[in-house]
């Protein structure tokens, strides 16, 4: 589904990726892991196309990326930073995005899910950080693609949100969707996924179950299998 | 003598008032009559006739009316002179030349043909001619008490070498030049050493050199004159008593084109006049004692150029209207005076409402010494930088005489 | 590209700071007009205007909307869109809805003191147009400089400075230059030098219906070609137009090479 191979990335003097090798097949939900700076955000925001790597290819179902953008119509993204224009309202852009994308969203449901309806006619100025993080859920599941990128999906998010995101993620992932996230909440990751990968240092340290990962560090829970591993090197 | 004649002529029309022979004193010219030619008509005709030219196509030159004549031109017939040399000559007193259409004047380089000249001779007449392809057009040659009136005089000159002049007095006084439409040649207008001149109702038009062009000729007036357009617009030069109102001077463009270039003039006046368009609206050399009143100079490059050598000028109640430089000063202020005069770009205020500006105006911007020392700088107009300068100028003078200065700058246009 | 025109237009156009620029405008119009009563001399204030306020608004309003959309944008540029529509399409919105402003701004209260009916016509049109065409030349030099600098205070910087130089610095330069030189031939030094500066080249078209008579006064021959001529105008004119295409094109290059 998704192959990158040999990738590089540098900001500046700063090398970010230097060389990430990673293979997602189709269906299953991989929880990308690592330290603060390790290259996370930057791996994901290659598969979009929002950083042009120096070196390295990625195909995204079978097809190269470089210098497209029709692929990304298979591609959801919830972006790490929900800010959106302040003067729009929630209505709006939705329906904005749905224009842009010129496909059928199914953001009714989403709406009922987050509790949004009282928010549709605000101006996104108006809305808390975490009612914006709810709105751009709502703009990334709305739409039906098998892929599905979430950077740091809970920030913000009320617990019932966050039960309520789990179970989206769980009925995408029954459809088939293939899904890569990022996060910090470890017992998010615990929940929910099936694979990790763990980048470290512009690379890819592990790749392969959860439980993998914990026999490998030699640990019982997946904080400290990261901790371990942040620690040993 | 004159009365007497005029008395006999009365008297003769009279006793032949039975008769049938009504028209005694017009000869009819025309292809089929008695005189089949002007210059057989001229030969014809006792003193004080009437030449009575019908419309047609008459192909001569060099003729010469030595007597006291009209010429009545029927429907402008024409006078094709086929370009060989002089039409008309006049050397008599009281001759009228009316309604002919006067074309083809030869084109010499040794001596001036016109298509009507004037020698030595007074009260002659010429009005309501066409003058087409010409040289000269009406040469005054000492000659004096006449009229031009209401002709039009259209040249299709090119170059100044051989074109001449449209209406040409040379030591000729008591002149009335009104109403002709003058376009096409090198001066439309031309005085030289002549006095006592009448100039009005003019329109001079796209010619070659200047609309009107004087020098050395005293106590002329003229008024409700048009100048459009003149190569080098008008030039009115070492001449004395001069009386310039409500004369219009438009568009005269180019890099030594004038509104009106003074050149040692002294005690003129300058009044109710029109300068719009002009590169320079009036450029002054060595000129004194000229009093400028409320003439409009309205978006002309400079609108008043100073050269120098100028003394006891005064301008009052006049307009400057959007000019890109009101004044152009190369030379120490002496005793002229602006006073009372209209800026539009007068940036002060009246807080007192008497119509006055409360802060004096200094119309030289110091943008216009540095234009004049390095013209290219011109590209600059009206750029933020030079507006700043102009500015601090303005506040602070260094490089403006301090006292070139509007001490009552109106808030009101002068009507 | 249509669409994010659109949703930036649309965007702009609710945005308090495009009334503001509008009022100021229509505000301006109102007491050149009818404080003064005079419709030249309201033209040539306005041509100081235009050249000066039209280009420091449409820089800094450029880089203040690229910075502040700078979410939208990354939400835009993970939709299946092409990256250069995205920014052309915000750059136009902005460049748009600018000269909206100016156009309404300017417009209403000339209109209803009777410009139609005026001779000035031409040169009010003359002006409004070169507006819109510095409107969209400097909020496209915005876009570039914006794009270029993460750093919004340097961004900011940058912007102002760039506005500073063409509006009076450059200006400072070439008077310099001409004076040094004077004894040199320079007529065809100062065309090249007005092309160079968009804001010179606009005022060089408006003194070509403002001021022409005094720029007749010229005596070089290069010059008075220029200057004396359609030409002129012809050629400033397409300078200009294609001051307008330069930072469009290059905004799309390093739209392009560009990371988020």
């Amino acid at each position: 589904m998704i192959r990158i191979e040999n990738l590089y990335k540098r900001f500046g003097r700063n090398e970010v990726l230097k060389g990430v090798d990673l293979n997602i097949p189709e269906g299953g939900i991989y929880a990308v892991l690592g330290p603060n700076g390790s290259g996370k955000t930057t791996l994901i925001k290659s598969v979009l196309g929002l950083v042009i790597p120096n070196k390295g290819s990625i195909k995204v179902l079978d097809r190269p990326v470089k210098g497209q953008w029709k692929y990304r119509e298979e591609i959801n993204y919830l972006p790490q930073i929900a800010n959106f224009p302040g003067n729009i309202r929630v209505k709006e852009l939705i329906g904005m995005i749905k224009d842009l994308r010129q496909k059928a969203g199914d953001e009714g449901t989403l709406i009922r899910m987050f509790g949004l309806e009282p928010f549709l006619d605000k101006k996104l100025a108006n809305l808390s950080g975490g009612t914006k993080q709810k709105v751009n859920l709502v703009l990334t599941f709305m739409f039906d693609s098998p892929v599905i990128v979430l950077d740091e999906p809970t920030s913000g998010l009320d617990p019932a949100s966050m039960i309520a995101l789990k179970d989206l993620i769980q009925k995408e992932k029954q459809a088939g969707k293939t899904f890569l996230i990022t996060t910090h909440i470890m017992q998010f990751v615990e929940e929910i996924a099936d694979q990790v990968v763990y980048l470290l240092e512009g690379q890819v340290y592990y790749t392969g179950t959860l439980s993998g990962l914990l026999e490998k560090t030699g640990q019982k829970d997946l904080e400290y299998a990261i901790a371990a591993i942040t620690s040993e090197k | 003598m004159n009365l007497q004649n005029r008395h006999s002529f009365y008297l003769l029309l009279l006793l032949l008032l039975g008769v049938p022979r009504v028209w005694a004193g017009t000869i009819p010219v025309c292809g089929n009559c008695h005189a089949r030619t002007i210059q057989q008509g001229i030969a014809l005709a006792e003193d004080r006739d009437t030449l009575l030219i019908r419309d047609a196509v008459y192909k001569e030159y060099n003729l010469i009316i030595d007597k006291p004549l009209t010429l009545l031109g029927e429907n402008y017939p024409v006078v094709d002179g086929q370009e060989k040399g002089e039409i008309f000559r006049i050397v008599s007193d009281h001759v009228q030349i009316q309604g002919l259409r006067i074309i083809n004047v030869g084109v010499s380089y040794t001596s001036d043909h016109a298509a009507i000249r004037v020698v030595r001779s007074s009260n002659f007449h010429i009005e309501d001619n066409r003058f087409e392809n010409l040289f000269f057009g009406i040469f005054l040659e000492k000659s004096s008490h006449g009229i031009v009136r209401g002709n039009q005089i259209t040249g299709v000159a090119r170059d100044e070498y051989n074109s001449g002049n449209g209406v040409h007095l040379w030591y000729s006084n008591n002149v009335a030049v009104t109403d002709n439409r003058i376009e096409g040649v090198r001066d439309g207008i031309y005085l030289e050493f002549s006095d006592t001149i009448r100039i009005r109702g003019n329109e001079s038009r796209k010619n070659l050199r200047y609309g009107l062009h004087f020098m050395f000729s005293n106590d002329n007036v003229y008024t409700d004159n048009l100048f459009e357009n003149n190569g080098a617009g008008v030039a009115v030069m070492f001449s004395k008593r001069i009386r310039m109102t409500g004369n219009r001077f438009l568009k005269n463009w180019g890099p030594a084109s004038y509104g009106m270039l003074l050149k040692e003039i002294n005690d003129a006046e300058i009044s109710g006049n029109l300068f719009e368009q002009n590169t320079v609206g009036i450029n002054i050399e060595g000129s004194n004692r000229i009093t400028y009143i409320e003439n409009d100079f309205v978006s002309n490059g400079w609108a008043v150029r100073v050269m120098g050598a100028c003394y006891s000028n005064s301008f009052n109640r006049n307009n400057f209207l959007y000019n890109s430089f009101d004044l152009s000063y190369n030379s120490n202020v002496n005793d002229n005076s602006f006073e009372g005069n209209y800026w539009s770009s007068y940036s002060g205020y009246d807080l007192d409402k008497n119509g006055v500006g409360d802060i004096p105006h200094r119309p030289v911007k110091l943008f216009s010494y540095i234009v004049n020392r390095t013209p290219e700088t011109l590209i600059l107009l009206r750029s933020l930088f030079m507006d700043l300068i102009d500015f601090s100028e303005r506040v602070s003078p260094v490089f403006t005489p301090d006292n070139l200065a509007d001490p009552r700058p109106q808030i009101r246009a002068i009507k | 590209m249509l669409k994010i025109l659109k949703y930036s237009f649309y965007d702009l156009m609710r945005s308090r700071w495009s009334y503001v620029y509008f009022l100021f405008y229509l505000l301006l119009g109102m007491v050149l007009l009818f404080l003064n009563n005079d419709l030249s001399k309201a033209v040539i204030t306005l041509m100081n205007i235009i050249i000066i306020l039209v280009p420091l608004i449409a820089t800094i309003f450029g880089v203040m909307y690229f910075y502040n959309s700078r979410e939208f944008t990354e939400l835009l540029l993970a939709q299946p869109l092409k990256r250069s529509s995205i920014f052309l399409g915000q750059y136009l919105g902005v460049a748009g809805s600018l000269t909206m402003s100016l156009v309404l701004g300017l417009g209403l209260p000339f209109a209803l003191y009777g410009l139609f009916q005026s001779g000035a016509i031409l040169n009010f049109s003359l002006l409004i147009l070169i507006g819109g065409l510095l409107t969209f030349i400097f909020a496209g030099l915005a876009f570039n400089i914006a794009i270029s600098n993460e750093n919004r205070i340097k961004g900011f910087g940058y912007a102002v400075l760039l506005w500073l130089f063409m509006a009076v610095i450059y200006d400072g330069l070439f008077l310099l230059t001409l004076i040094v030189f004077e004894e040199y031939p320079l007529d065809t030094f100062s065309l090249i030098a007005t092309v160079f500066n968009p804001i010179d080249l606009s005022r060089i078209l408006i003194l070509l219906k403002l001021d022409i008579s005094a720029l007749l006064g010229y005596t070089g021959a290069v010059f008075k070609d220029f200057l004396g001529t359609r030409l002129g105008f012809i050629i400033s004119g397409a300078v200009l137009l294609l001051w307008t295409l330069l930072p469009v094109w290059s905004l799309s290059a390093k739209a392009k090479r560009k990371d988020f």
